[in-house]
């Protein structure tokens, strides 16, 4: 897991100093092991450090679970992990190989037999458990953001709607994902009935619980975004009297886009920290439902398992910032300006 | 002479904490079809609120603005501003900025000809050269001239112009101020525009309104510039009148009215 999680990042700083090095027409070749020493030497000094540290501390603790896991026993997990993964997919296919032989011969001998396909119902892999989150994670962002874009458009442009919601936002805003929970479960439960649901309910309660705290941020930087835009612009638009949706097209939306991706940033990365709580008491089948059932589960393999999803998700988290500032810059329209 | 915008003893007062600043005391102008009247004046007399009142931007405490008739009460393509820092939207370019007003002002027309119109305003201010760039990729004179193709584009009755030079370097700015003047000749617009530089307020205008000091700014005094057009500002350095005016406005600005102490809270 360490190699990759190293050559994912050496991956990006190689990105950067390639797109330095087109930028720049005449190339100064004297200070390439530079900037290589800058950009990939130092994390990587950096990383290998914090490694010999987490190893040397993990050594001396124990606990009920056996030692303290540390970076080679976790790596290890990390390949057990892609090995059931593994395991998992060519079951499935075997499964699904006997099933159309059995059916082929069926037909062969009557080709009017009825024949049944079932679906594979093996285990969940990690792999499988990580899809779920990030699919989870979108879902219940998207809707923050559906929520939260036009709200905070609203506030920022009057004061009447500002001052009717500023008092509901601030007392939602800090409230914990854990405290919303049981709510929205118990509701889920009895609005969301269903003979043949499409979601599962810990999937549509899990994603309701991330809009629910995730919504706030954006909500709160389009405000300010929306209300801070040049006066002088609002004054282009009377004079052209632009009607409201031109004036919310041209001038509110670019004007407050910077702070909006600020506040869907932020958004993001609550959204993924608090679904992970969520799918612990959800039980919806994603990392943290792993991390749950490997707590109690408890062998002497739980803890180096629960660390691979530490760094799973992290690196899950990392990436979806990435993928958010990557959307940022697309639609930004000053390329001048550096986005970080 | 018929008026053709009727500034009419126009008082505006701002609500400040305890109480109210009275910014403009009985300013009263009368401008007719075709003509170019600067306002002069030190910074923070008013002057841009005489201007925002015209374009309704602000509205009189009393006294009104009417304009061919008709009291102005908000704003509108008839009365088109440019602005001092050019507010061009920075995300449109050039030609997407000009076009934002055409679209507005001439819904019924082609897009052909909505096109042709664009351009044909910004041939005007020689900015065909860089209609697709975006405002951050051209210069503040060239912003400049963009900001005057929007408002000319719309055909205005009044074309209000707040300091629109004052930006700009000396040399950037004789230019633009030959531009306008040739712009001038040939749309004949009626013009307001703002100023504290005299020279420029001298070569361009039919008259120079000067204006006191604030609080309740009011009128000190009007000049009348007769000068033939076209003016060529190296021709009328050695002019009489010219050099008469200028010394004119220059005694009003710095021995009637000086310049009151900054620290005024």
């Amino acid at each position: 897991m360490n190699t990759r999680v190293l050559s994912t990042l050496e991956g990006f700083k190689m990105m950067q100093i390639v797109s330095l090095l087109h930028k720049s027409q005449n190339i100064n070749w004297s200070k390439i092991p530079g900037i290589l020493f800058n950009k990939v030497g130092i994390p990587v000094i950096a990383i290998i450090i914090f490694l010999l540290l987490w190893g040397g501390i993990a050594s001396r603790i124990h606990t009920s679970l056996g030692q303290l896991p540390g970076p080679i026993q976790v790596w290890g997990q990390a390949m057990t992990l892609v090995a059931e993964h593994k395991a998992e997919r060519a079951k499935e296919a075997a499964f699904y190989h006997r099933q159309e032989v059995r059916n082929n011969k069926k037909l062969a001998l009557n080709p009017n037999a009825k024949v049944k396909i079932r679906p594979y119902t093996g285990q969940k892999t990690f792999f499988d458990q990580i899809l779920t989150s990030i699919i989870t994670v979108m879902t219940g962002f998207i809707f923050a953001s559906l929520i939260a874009i036009p709200v905070g458009i609203l506030c920022g442009l009057s004061t009447t709607i500002y001052s009717a919601l500023n008092p509901l936002i601030q007392t939602f805003k800090p409230v914990s994902p854990l405290a919303w929970l049981p709510i929205v479960t118990i509701i889920v439960s009895a609005v969301y009935v269903s003979s043949d649901p499409m979601f599962e309910k810990s999937f549509v309660t899990s994603a309701i619980t991330v809009t629910l705290c995730c919504m706030w941020p954006t909500m709160i930087n389009t405000t300010v975004g929306v209300s801070t835009i040049d006066s002088n612009l609002i004054n282009v638009s009377r004079v052209l009297r632009l009607g409201w949706f031109t004036h919310i097209r041209k001038i509110v939306l670019p004007s407050s886009i910077p702070m909006m991706f600020t506040g869907l940033r932020v958004s993001l990365g609550i959204g993924w920290m608090v679904l992970i709580a969520a799918e612990m008491l959800a039980q919806n089948p994603g990392l943290g439902k792993f991390v749950w059932d490997e707590f109690q589960n408890g062998s002497s393999n739980s803890l180096a398992r629960i660390m691979v999803a530490v760094f799973t998700i992290g690196i899950i988290g990392f990436l979806l910032d990435f993928l958010m500032l990557t959307l940022q810059k697309a639609v930004s329209w000053d390329k001048n300006v550096t986005i970080r | 002479m018929t008026n053709h915008l009727d500034i009419s003893n126009v008082s505006i007062e701002f609500p400040i904490p305890g109480g109210v600043y009275k910014a403009l005391d009985n300013v009263d102008i009368k401008i007719s079809k075709g003509e170019f009247v600067s306002l002069i004046g030190h910074s923070g007399c008013g002057k841009s609120t005489v201007l925002n009142i015209v374009a309704g931007l602000y509205q009189a405490t009393t006294g009104g603005v009417i304009l061919d008739g008709k009291e102005v009460n908000e704003p509108g393509p008839d009365r088109s501003v440019v602005f001092q820092n050019h507010s061009l939207l920075p995300w449109l370019t050039a030609y997407e900025n000009v076009e934002l007003a055409v679209n507005q002002v001439y819904k019924d027309r082609s897009k052909q000809e909505k096109k042709k119109w664009v351009e044909h305003n910004l041939e005007l201010v020689h900015m065909t050269h860089a209609m697709h760039k975006r405002p951050n990729e051209i210069s503040g004179g060239m912003k400049q001239r963009v900001g005057i193709a929007r408002a000319l584009c719309m055909e205005p009755k009044v074309l209000l112009m707040d300091e629109p030079f004052g930006a700009l370097d000396a040399l950037t700015r004789a230019h633009m101020q030959d531009s306008l003047m040739e712009i001038q000749a040939r749309l004949k617009n009626t013009v307001i525009m703002i100023t504290h530089d005299v020279d420029e307020a001298v070569l361009l205008s039919d008259r120079i309104v000067m204006m006191t000091n604030g609080p309740a700014a009011s009128i000190g005094e009007i000049a009348e510039v007769n000068l033939p057009r076209p003016r060529n500002r190296v021709e009328l350095a050695g002019n009489e009148e010219y050099n008469n005016i200028r010394a004119q406005v220059l005694k009003f600005l710095y021995e009637r009215q000086t310049k009151p102490v900054e620290s005024v809270a």
